[in-house]
């Protein structure tokens, strides 16, 4: 396994070194530069400071030897330093961010993952009951909601009409005054719109998961011999069925995640939350170059880790994988 | 978003379906009666195509239903709510949102429909390529779809998209091109396991060459779950386009798409509920009627796809 995870690791490399390439091309490639908004006005001489910026930065030089340089400092984790009139180190900018986006995803991973299979086992076991009707009412609906509408609506509702939660930010303005207690309240209360609305596609999607995988395990034979030997029905469905209907679901949430840190960036910038979304779409608008590269950078390792550890823990759950095959992604 | 595009990635390919096709195996007119019978028989799935029908409708007549030119600012009439006369209420330079949104349905319908064409093809293409040739062009072909699904499309649109000029055919052309992987690798598995089929090896034994196989003979096979992914793959562009127009990298004003209206929307929301709720109801609707319409044809063409619903998760949180 050990083998396995390393082999996979090695092979992770060309996929970033491959990504990074592909969005270093895009993001030089375009026209416009991060010191354009200096030559807000057409002076010969603000021309002059931006090219001298240019040459500075190294940005005169044609692409591949750009891209070289670039790939040559990552590799010594050398992520440069950022564009902005701040110059704070791109590790420190993203270090200052990830923790919060990090906490938001597994807190929403932790509530999907506590209600969706529950759920999903209920709707599964009681088959077009009413219950499962109204649960696939639910994640039709959740399919098909703009998740940035909800957060909108959600606003609305509780952060406009009935004042009882805040809308922005993840503190208070007061938050400095506040005994230990109240600070925490006060966190907690920020965010609780926010996990809601992420929450809420991921709950329909995986429930909806649960249940189909759930329909197909209790039609195995093990399930009937479970039965048959007389066993009680909570026995048969939360030991024998369930533990093989799980196998599935962890790989799904392993294959979820890029999207679930892709939605941090409407949601972050919806509700000010200062995390990667925010980061990248601020960077992005101001063409802070080595910080998008520093971004994908993180957010590409991170899912490819995030993979990998999906697949070593589906070997885990299911003795029946091996991991001596020459790729580890399995197909059902 | 992105999650149609897997739909069907569990199906690998791999014989089992002898029975559905024995040797000439083109849809013919039982089949389709079979499918027409089965679909009919699927309430929301039928539900769903009368109003997807109907949104195409008003999509097109869109200059005749609208009450009011849907650029037309009116100073006097700023942020009205809804009423006999603006049913939907106005915006914030007086434009009428019942409008704007009839005329946004054109922009969300042709991005859906031209950007999942632009991935189909390119799917196809590359599924056809990698399933029929093998070897090292498959080899490459799925690293590099192994590749584009690791990253973060969002993160990847965002990136594309701040440095194009954005404009509609821009946002097509990024959607399409980020969400061609599901198809291909749909069309692959169909590849592999229509490839050995006595037909198949027939036609290549009396001569013919490699394109007429894979154009004549396997992709009209393959086409099935093909329409089925295009039409779920409808209603993911258009909640991708409505996100990137409510970050303001989709479609331009003065244009009116859903999302900018929602864009426009989002800094009045304690002023004009109108501008938030209604436009949304338009996303939800529609992407809705598109899913019941897709799923209710892929129940039709085959109750065995009914199983693939891993890739419906993968929509978690987009």
């Amino acid at each position: 396994m050990t083998l396995f995870a390393l082999r996979r690791l090695v092979l992770a490399i060309p996929l970033l070194i491959g990504i990074t390439f592909i969005s270093f091309l895009v993001i030089q490639l375009a026209p416009g530069g991060p010191f354009d908004y200096i030559r807000g006005e057409e002076s010969a001489q603000d021309s002059k400071l931006v090219e001298r910026l240019n040459k500075e930065y190294g940005l005169d030089q044609p692409i591949y030897i750009q891209y070289w340089r670039w790939l040559t400092r990552i590799a010594r984790l050398d992520f440069g330093r950022s564009f902005q009139p701040d110059a704070k180190p791109v590790l420190t900018k993203i270090g200052e961010r990830l923790p919060i986006t990090l906490f938001i995803n597994l807190i929403q991973m932790i509530i999907i993952v506590a209600l969706a299979i529950p759920i999903g086992v209920a709707s599964a076991t009681r088959q077009y009951s009413l219950f499962d009707k109204i649960t696939t009412v639910f994640v039709f609906i959740g399919f098909a909601t703009p998740d940035f509408w909800l957060a909108l609506l959600l606003m609305i509702l509780f952060g406009v009409q009935l004042d009882w939660l805040p809308i922005s930010g993840l503190r208070s303005l007061n938050y400095e005054y506040m005994s230990f207690w109240r600070q925490q309240a006060d966190f907690v209360s920020h965010l609780i719109l926010p996990v809601t609305v992420v929450a809420f596609g991921g709950l329909a999607g995986l429930s909806r998961y649960m249940r189909q995988s759930m329909l197909e395990v209790v039609r195995q034979d093990y399930v009937q011999t479970a039965r048959a030997k007389g066993l009680p029905e909570p026995v048969v469905i939360g030991k024998h069925a369930l533990r093989n209907a799980l196998l599935p679901v962890v790989t799904i949430l392993g294959l979820s995640l890029p999207g679930l840190i892709g939605g941090s960036v409407i949601i972050e910038s919806i509700f000010a939350i200062p995390g990667m979304g925010q980061l990248m779409v601020q960077s992005v608008f101001s063409r802070d170059y080595p910080v998008i590269m520093g971004n994908l950078v993180i957010v590409a390792t991170l899912t490819l880790l995030a993979n990998l550890f999906a697949d070593l823990a589906y070997g885990l759950v299911d003795p029946r994988i091996r991991f001596a095959g020459r790729r580890g992604r399995r197909r059902r | 978003m992105g999650w149609w595009i897997r739909a069907f990635a569990s199906r690998d390919g791999g014989g089992g379906d002898g029975a559905r096709m024995p040797t000439a195996p083109r849809a013919r007119r039982g089949e389709l009666g079979q499918f027409w019978r089965t679909f009919r028989r699927n309430q929301l799935a039928c539900a769903g195509a009368v109003v997807v029908g109907a949104l195409v409708g008003i999509a097109i007549l869109a200059p005749a239903l609208a009450p009011w030119d849907p650029n037309k600012p009116d100073m006097k009439r700023i942020l009205e709510a809804p009423s006999s006369k603006h049913w939907l209420g106005t915006d914030q330079i007086g434009r009428d949102v019942l409008s704007r949104l009839l005329y946004g349905s054109r922009i969300s319908l042709a991005v859906g429909f031209v950007s999942v064409g632009i991935a189909t093809l390119i799917g196809v293409l590359m599924g056809a390529a990698a399933g029929y040739h093998g070897g090292i062009v498959d080899g490459g072909i799925m690293r590099l779809v192994d590749l584009m699904l690791v990253f973060p499309r969002f993160f990847l649109l965002l990136a594309v998209l701040a440095f194009l000029k954005p404009s509609i055919w821009t946002i097509m052309a990024v959607i399409g091109m980020t969400g061609w992987m599901g198809v291909t690798r749909l069309v692959r598995a169909e590849f592999l396991a229509l490839r050995e089929r006595e037909f198949v090896i027939w036609s290549e034994s009396i001569g013919a060459g490699a394109l007429r196989v894979i154009f004549k003979h396997i992709l009209p096979n393959a086409l099935a779950p093909v329409l089925v992914a295009m039409t779920l793959g409808i209603p993911a562009a258009i909640l991708t386009e409505s996100g990137l127009s409510f970050l303001g990298l989709g479609v331009q004003p003065p244009y009116a798409t859903w999302g900018n209206i929602l864009n426009d929307g989002k800094d009045l929301i304690t002023y004009a509920w109108w501008l938030t709720l209604y436009p949304g109801l338009a996303i939800l609707i529609t992407v809705l009627s598109y899913n019941l319409l897709g799923e209710g044809i892929r129940d039709a063409l085959d109750p065995r796809l009914r199983q693939s619903a891993v890739g419906r998760v993968l929509r978690l949180g987009h």
